[in-house]
């Protein structure tokens, strides 16, 4: 256990302190002015010094994604399920699920705040549009790849629909499911952000005031708090799906 | 992951009793025809006049080179394939007997996310018996295939051989009368294989039920079977229809026998003959 622990965390560790030291070192060498490159100590001064605000704009973008994130999973797999079912219905309405892969969120980031006012709502609308794809798309890819023998199998036996979806296709689809939602753990925090830009509250209003303010040690500082969130959500991705999945690889543990 | 040695087979299997009562249910083909098209390329005839008769309790080997349309013809008689031509009939009653037929696959396709109970239970769940009824009947097609001790595993967890043993109990779970088996071993290695079709001529012989068994293998046909059909390179079609002269009562000796090597011979002669040299 504990060597596998030293080997998991020392290297990262290591890499992060030796590019933080050399950062800083660096910075205040070369004299490159705190308006363009603040050194990682002062943002870490920032950091502290603007913790009642950081924290709860966290919170808040947080919770934004989390509502976004948790609409996709839902709609996403709700659509794929629905494309699922015929080639005609796939070949009908797939093209139209790709806009939401193309549409540029900066620009409609505006439209969404016309529909839905400011804030929350604008910004989940923002998170759930850019999240939504990436969990039809691999939902769709899982539901279609089941295997044909086990479909048989399941005709064989009298399945109903109901059992074919619940006890083949939604399991068989898992492990792409999973795959989805880690590229759009990531993208609902990008859209989130963006769609704060424009909605308001959350990290996305402190990286604008900070930047009116000229302050870039905030700016580095609050984009730090966004770049843990999107961490911390893949994650927690992927420890579900290592829980989730843990049966279907060959176990470490042989009885 | 270590191969684990071979589960001790429970006592009615080391000692099968030929005598049991038929539960088999006989099989009836005229005529099938299967034709598959696809868009802008000329249609396949996998299947083309095919005729076969087979009696209730009796172990069928359906004899064919790779591609011949062999699983083709199986996957009609399972009802998973429709007949473009001709007539399927089952018994007496002559339609096809609900929940008296079973299908192994040429792999153990088993689902991952379920241990090996589960994965045997799976078709008496879809029939929708009760959960007490599931347990005991999987665990008991469990044990008939040796694998009591490995049935809360999953099957990531086991040899190919032992998957696919719990794909032959997943089949033999409904009790059924008609079990259909499309080169079930083919995929494993010789001697894992041969344990196997001792274990499928010993549960046959336990239950009565009608086996019928495709394989491309002359000598696993010969093994096995009570009467063997050998068909030709697609379209298929049946060149020979050979009852085995071979004792009821089969083991590893038999291999070296001389009627053994003599009935080899024969189907080795019809599958050259259907594969084209004199068609």
């Amino acid at each position: 256990m504990k060597p596998r622990f030293v080997e998991t965390f020392v290297p990262p560790a290591a890499t992060f302190l030796l590019t933080t030291a050399a950062a800083e070192f660096g910075i205040r060498a070369a004299g490159v002015s705190p308006l363009l490159l603040p050194t990682p100590s002062a943002v870490a001064r920032a950091a502290l010094q603007h913790a009642p605000t950081l924290l709860p704009a966290l919170a808040m973008t947080a919770q934004a994604v989390a509502i976004g994130l948790a609409l996709s999973i839902a709609l996403g797999l709700l659509v794929a399920i629905a494309l699922s079912t015929s080639r005609w219905v796939e070949r009908a309405f797939y093209p139209y699920a790709i806009f939401f892969q193309i549409v540029p969120i900066v620009a409609i980031a505006p439209l969404l705040v016309i529909w839905f006012g400011y804030g929350m709502r604008a910004v989940v609308a923002a998170a759930f549009i850019v999240s939504v794809f990436p969990v039809i798309a691999n939902s769709l890819a899982g539901l279609l790849s089941v295997d044909p023998a086990l479909r048989d199998l399941f005709r064989l036996y009298g399945a109903s629909g109901f059992a074919r979806l619940w006890k083949l296709s939604l399991p068989w689809a898992l492990p792409n499911v999973l795959t989805g939602l880690r590229i759009a753990a990531g993208l609902a925090v990008i859209g989130a952000i963006v769609g704060e830009f424009v909605g308001g509250g959350g990290l996305g209003v402190v990286v604008l005031e900070a930047m009116r303010q000229q302050r870039t040690d905030l700016v580095f500082a609050a984009v730090l708090h966004a770049a843990a969130l999107g961490l911390a959500l893949f994650a927690a991705v992927n420890a579900t799906s290592h829980f989730a999945l843990r049966r279907w690889h060959t176990q470490e543990t042989e009885p | 992951m270590t191969p684990s040695p071979l589960p001790r087979y429970p006592a009615f299997m080391s000692a099968p009793e030929p005598t049991a009562a038929p539960t088999g249910v006989a099989v009836r083909v005229r005529g099938a025809c299967r034709v598959f098209r696809s868009a802008g390329e000329a249609d396949v005839v996998a299947v083309d006049g095919v005729d076969l008769s087979i009696a209730a309790g009796e172990f069928v080997a359906i004899l064919g080179p790779s591609g011949c349309g062999k699983s083709t013809l199986l996957r009609m008689i399972a009802g998973l394939e429709p007949l473009d031509a001709g007539d399927l009939g089952f018994g007496a009653g002559g339609g096809a007997p609900k929940n008296a037929l079973a299908y192994v696959f040429q792999d153990a396709h088993l689902l991952p996310w379920r241990d090996v109970l589960a994965n045997v239970a799976l078709p008496l769940e879809l029939q929708g018996r009760a959960s007490g009824e599931r347990r005991d009947a999987a665990l008991r097609a469990i044990a008939a295939v040796g694998l009591a001790d490995a049935a809360r595993r999953h099957p990531a967890q086991l040899s190919g051989g032992m998957r696919m043993r719990v794909s032959l109990a997943r089949a033999l779970v409904t009790e059924p009368r008609l079990l259909l088996l499309d080169e079930p071993f083919a995929a494993l290695d010789e001697i894992t294989r041969q344990d196997l079709d001792d274990q499928l001529r010993a549960l046959w012989a336990a239950t009565g039920m009608t086996v019928l068994f495709v394989t491309h293998s002359i000598a696993e046909a010969a093994f096995l079977a009570e009467r063997a059909v050998v068909l030709t390179r697609r379209p298929a079609r049946v060149v020979l229809e050979h009852a085995l002269d071979l004792p009821a009562q089969r083991d590893a000796a038999l291999r070296g026998d001389a009627r053994f090597a003599r009935e080899m011979s024969v189907l080795y002669e019809a599958l050259r003959r259907g594969n084209g040299k004199a068609a």
